[in-house]
């Protein structure tokens, strides 16, 4: 359950959800909050359209790789409302076993291709993705790249000219 | 909603029952400008699908940039948008002060302001120069090249030491202050180079038929699109949706200057290019005010944690020469956490995500390009028009392959 905080958006996320908010802080000034990962859309279509909150603009996306801890994977969402002329910070975590999670290029087409790269780096599986292939790798690289086991000075044949 | 990507078509049906003709573009072609490709379905001159692809500029900067020091990332965000690389500096530096609590020194925002507008400028024109040199109108190029090369001749040189990898700005200050006479100088650039430059190419195209003609209506978005696909900067602004993080989430002291963020109305190539011309003179504005404000004092913070302590106490005083040493081996101590932080980039929303873990070096950087979102939207903007549109279109969103790909 997520402990008292000053955040409106914060405030109104755990009223809304409430278990399905982990946890919440707003450290460095930016509003974050962890949520389970089966209520992503769920909680990313109620701050897009949500007439307080109006979180328009889905700015990035990526995963981080904390290799060691349980859950390993995190998935980052950074939003902007530019009508409240605010940002939070949305994170899931997933075990690695199974980092899957939903799609939220639904909700932000412009998602589309930031998950894609997250999958790309980090191996993390979008569920209904509608073209969920690898983006900055070349098709038949192995491996995820920014995961921290990958060692950075890897080399892969590079690949030929296509039949 | 969800048919903005993928399977739209607007190219309606095929004439005389022929196949579409499947047409590789790039990733060297002269048009692209950086190494982009697509796979455009053709029917006659109408492009009925488009697919872009990237990733040929993969210099892994993220995963570079978690195995080196604080101090040494700058290097590598220079390379990232690659015309406009103070400006790249100045949002890296600005996240990294986040984490650390920094207020860096008055001195130093308007240095970080001067050098953000004067980069605004030359990839304006660097994007409008190599967008109208692909629809055949030469002359704009050379009348904004030049004042390009004047200003990394006179200003960003004498500043840098260097042309394009300028890796200008530190943790809590700059390398170094401005030299001697810059100012001045500066001044005018401003008054004698660019806005002379500004008023030609306006004379030449914004009245122009053949220009208008060709951009009117071409690669347009709706504002509601645009926001939902993520555009920021002057394409989204160019749509008709006022966002301009200087004035919505002001940061430095852009608050203090008087200047306006000109706005479109279909988001179109025309508009996209007025909205840029417009922009141009705005960030002249916002420089000479600058300049009239410029205050004195000391550039860099006064605590030698973050920012090298002096040459000469280093030379003659042994915790000094410690404090150097460890601050170039170890890397600075940044406290551990997460912060993102979002500065208006020449091109829209330049985003840092940062995780430390304390110590000397990044945990995790994670970049938002800003033309990330441009690039994603190209389907959108092309399909169902000719492909000769394609090369105005790809000009007017400035595709960045340095910062795309990263």
């Amino acid at each position: 359950m997520a402990e008292e905080n000053n955040s409106p958006v914060l405030r109104k996320l755990a009223e809304k959800f409430g278990d399905a908010i982990v946890s919440t802080h707003s450290g460095f000034g930016d509003d974050t909050a962890v949520v389970r990962r089966e209520k992503i859309v769920e909680i990313c279509t109620f701050l897009r359209d949500d007439p307080d909150l109006r979180f328009e603009f889905a700015m990035d996306l990526t995963g981080v790789d904390y290799l060691g801890e349980v859950p390993r994977f995190e998935v980052v969402y950074h939003l902007y409302s530019m009508e409240k002329k605010r940002r939070v910070r949305i994170k899931s975590r997933l075990h690695e076993e199974d980092p899957t999670i939903d799609s939220v290029s639904s909700v932000w087409p412009g998602m589309n291709w930031y998950e894609r790269e997250a999958f790309d780096m980090y191996g993390i599986v979008f569920r209904d993705h509608p073209n969920l292939v690898r983006i900055l790798m070349y098709e038949g690289f192995v491996g995820h790249p920014l995961r921290k086991d990958y060692p950075k000075a890897k080399r892969q044949p590079t690949v030929g000219p296509v039949e | 909603m969800t048919d903005l990507m993928g399977t739209k078509r607007r190219g309606g049906k095929l004439d005389l029952q022929a196949e579409p003709v499947i047409l590789n573009i790039g990733p060297s072609h002269p048009a692209t400008h950086a190494t982009l490709r697509f796979i455009a379905e053709l029917d006659g001159e109408t492009i009925l699908s488009l697919t872009p692809e990237f990733g040929y500029l993969h210099r892994c900067f993220e995963k570079e940039s978690e195995s080196h020091t604080w101090t040494q990332v700058v290097t590598y965000t220079d390379r990232l948008n690659y015309v406009s690389p103070l400006m790249n500096n100045v949002g890296y530096a600005m996240a990294v002060e986040k984490l650390c609590a920094i207020e860096v020194t008055e001195r130093c925002k308007y240095v970080r302001v001067l050098i953000s507008e004067i980069s605004r400028i030359i990839d304006h024109m660097v994007c409008i120069g190599t967008n109208m040199v692909d629809l055949g109108a030469l002359t704009n190029f050379w009348y904004f090249w030049k004042p390009r090369e004047e200003a990394y001749m006179h200003l960003i040189e004498p500043l840098t030491g260097t042309r394009l990898t300028t890796g200008y700005t530190r943790i809590g200050g700059m390398q170094w202050d401005l030299p001697e006479g810059w100012v001045q100088k500066c001044r005018d650039i401003c008054r004698n180079v660019f806005l002379p430059a500004i008023a030609d190419v306006n004379a030449l195209l914004s009245k122009n038929r053949i220009f208008i003609e060709r951009t009117m209506g071409v690669g347009s978005i709706t504002a509601k699109d645009a926001i939902a696909m993520g555009f920021t900067g002057p394409c989204l602004r160019a749509a008709g949706v006022p966002l301009d993080l200087r004035k919505d989430e002001t940061y430095l002291v852009y608050d203090r200057f008087d200047f306006d963020v000109p706005i479109g109305e279909h988001g179109d190539t025309c508009d996209r290019y007025m909205v840029r011309m417009e922009e141009m003179r705005q960030s002249v504005r916002i420089i000479e005010q600058a300049l009239d404000q410029l205050p004195g004092g000391p550039i860099n913070v006064d605590d030698t944690r973050y920012v090298l302590p002096d040459k000469q106490l280093v030379y003659t005083n042994i915790e000094s020469l410690m404090q150097h040493f460890k601050n170039i081996f170890e890397g600075i101590h940044v406290p551990a956490g997460e912060v993102y932080s979002a500065t208006e980039a020449a091109n829209g929303e330049l985003g840092y995500y940062i995780v430390s873990k304390g110590g000397g070096g990044p945990y995790k950087i994670k970049v938002r390009p800003p033309c990330f979102n441009m690039f994603q939207a190209m389907p959108l903007l092309c399909e169902g028009q000719m492909i000769a549109d394609l090369v105005a279109v790809l000009g007017s969103v400035n595709i960045v392959a340095g910062e795309l790909d990263r």
